[in-house]
């Protein structure tokens, strides 16, 4: 236990050497525990993270990600290092062209797949550390999902479908039935309740994909082309009902995603090509609070 | 053991609030059986699918044993008879050895009747088993995308296997008193017409309703012993690669 000084805001702050930014301001404070000699053990993540810390600046971090397929004899490298920190409450979205390693990526930070070598934490946390009870509490509270192909459970209802990750989550039947007509008014079917996923239309089909990834107050949501299957007026209407989310809830958008209409609403895109990250392309003109009004509004219920 | 202060960690609250709240992950029972009560329902195709192996089977195999009693009645009023008969011609000396010849070629005849029945029994059994794991792989397989959809939604692995499991139980269930009745009704209608309509006077029902009983038990066994495997399999995969599968 040691006292430092933030470089930015002058707090003093008691760290063990496992917080590395500041919790008043946000600044990495690496360099100035390393100059008293503290050594930095962020990255390990088999530490207890110190509790007068509950938000990290960055959600969602990679380091050395690797991805290799085996396909009998021949190896195919889908990520090849791939190094990106990914801020809590923003609007990042992956771009690279078909094959790039987007929905490898994507698998990885969900913790859907195993890398081959490398580390992604979430919230500190590296997903390799996880148990599979872990992981499916992980997938369950603290991840929403979106896919391009919706995948909805066919047999449910909306309603159901909204309310599944809630009967996972524990949550007691007259709470999770508000509780999933309030997010399907939200993504505007209110309406649409107990209609199967066969009677409604691809937009409407992502629309409740969307409510349902948002059933647990995720602190991310991942969308893997997201419009890939729709048409542009209705890709346009799922994008801004993410940003419109993103902005409210605060909740970290991470999409993968070939439309360039995602681009508007972005705070960074990563683009990608065979497996590595090629550029970052900050969205400066956007620019102000939009990161750190997130981390001001965590989703709750 | 669940480690709470890891899951805290995640979570981004104190260990001791994680306690509290309980940080689980269920899928109660009752949830469950609603579940899969709607998968058989609305996919009542692919359930008639699956559970035509178990009704084929059981019916098969029903058929066998409906067939071993009826002859067994047969053959208790037939011997009923003879002794009647032997009765009422009481007196008649030199009676005794034909009658001890004729049961003795019975006997013979009769154990070879028994293993020709096992052997019926043994190969339907086969076959019932064969046609649902078989049917029972391929309802797990085409519905890759939606167990990995639901592990995506924070499913544990014993949860898909649970689901599978009732579904399995189901099908085993309703399959198996399909293929009683069709394998036991089909069976007397035969013996019926070819032995007249006093058949089931003539047979043993306590006896022919234990074996029923025991049919609907080995129906519903053996798709649940079916369903495990590929079940199981389909839960342990990675849910990236559930969702890749593509049938
Ligand atoms: N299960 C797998 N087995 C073998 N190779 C795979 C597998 N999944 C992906 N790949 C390979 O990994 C590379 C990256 O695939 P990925 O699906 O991540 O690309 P992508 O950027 O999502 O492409 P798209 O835009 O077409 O969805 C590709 O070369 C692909 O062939
Ligand atoms: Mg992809």
């Amino acid at each position: 236990m040691a006292k430092i000084e933030c470089p930015e805001c002058g707090e003093e702050i008691e760290t063990t050497g496992i917080v590395t930014v500041c919790p008043n301001c946000g600044a990495d404070l690496r360099e100035v525990m390393e100059a008293v000699g503290h050594e930095v053990q962020s990255f390990r993540g088999d530490l207890v993270r110190d509790d007068s810390v509950t938000t990290h600046e960055f959600i969602v971090r990679t380091r050395g990600l690797t991805k290799i397929y085996t396909m009998g004899e021949v190896e195919v490298p889908a990520l090849r290092g791939v190094d990106l920190d990914i801020r809590r409450g923003e609007y990042l979205s992956i771009m690279g062209p078909s094959g790039s390693g987007k929905t490898t990526l994507f698998n990885m930070i969900g913790g859907l797949d195993k890398p081959t070598s490398g580390s992604c934490f979430i919230e500190e946390v590296d997903m390799a550390q996880l148990d599979a009870f872990e992981l499916a509490w992980l997938r369950c509270r603290k991840i929403g999902y979106i896919f391009q192909t919706f995948n909805l459970i066919p047999v449910m209802t909306a309603l159901e479908n909204v309310t599944l990750p809630m009967i996972f989550a524990g949550m007691g039947t007259d709470e999770l039935m508000d509780r999933g007509q309030e997010l399907l008014a939200l993504v505007g079917l209110g309406d649409r309740l107990h209609h199967k996923p066969f009677e409604l239309s691809g937009g409407q089909q992502q629309r409740v994909a969307v409510a349902r990834s948002l059933a647990n107050s995720p602190a991310i949501v991942l969308a893997d082309e997201p419009t890939g299957n729709l048409d542009l007026q209705t890709g346009k209407e799922i994008i801004d009902l993410l940003k419109e989310l993103n902005l409210e809830s605060g909740v970290t958008i991470i999409s993968a995603t070939h439309d360039l209409k995602m681009i508007d609403v972005s705070d960074r895109i990563v683009h990608i090509r065979d497996g590595e990250v090629e550029r970052i392309e900050e969205r400066a003109e956007l620019e102000l609070d939009i990161g750190t009004l997130g981390s001001e509004h965590l989703p709750g219920h | 053991m669940i480690d709470t202060s890891r899951l805290a960690r995640i979570s981004g609250e104190s260990g001791k609030e994680a306690i509290q709240i309980q940080r689980q992950i269920v899928l109660p029972w009752s949830e469950a059986f609603r579940i899969s009560i709607r998968n058989v329902t609305l996919r009542l195709g692919r359930a008639l699918i699956t559970g035509a192996g178990v009704v084929l089977g059981i019916a098969f195999l029903t058929s066998v044993v409906t067939s071993k009693v009826v002859q067994d009645g047969l053959s208790a009023s037939q011997a009923a008879q003879v002794q009647s008969l032997a009765a009422a011609t009481a007196g008649a000396i030199g009676g005794e050895e034909t009658e001890a010849e004729g049961i003795a070629a019975d006997v013979e005849e009769e154990s070879g009747r028994q293993a020709r029945q096992i052997w019926l029994v043994i190969m339907s059994l086969l076959v019932c088993g064969v046609g649902i794991t078989n049917s029972m792989l391929m309802s797990v397989t085409e519905r890759f995308q939606e167990i990995g959809t639901m592990k995506c939604l924070g499913a544990l692995d014993t949860f898909i296997v649970r689901l599978f499991l009732i579904e399995a139980a189901l099908v085993g269930i309703l399959g198996s008193v399909l293929g009683l009745l069709l394998g036991h009704l089909g069976m007397l209608l035969i013996f019926c017409i070819k032995d007249g309509f006093s058949v089931p006077a003539k047979m043993n029902w306590l006896t022919m309703l234990g074996y029923l009983g025991i049919a609907l038990a080995i129906g519903t066994i053996i798709s649940l012993v079916a369903a495990v495997p590929p079940a199981v399999r389909a839960a342990r995969m990675a849910p990236a690669v559930a969702l890749q599968t593509e049938i």
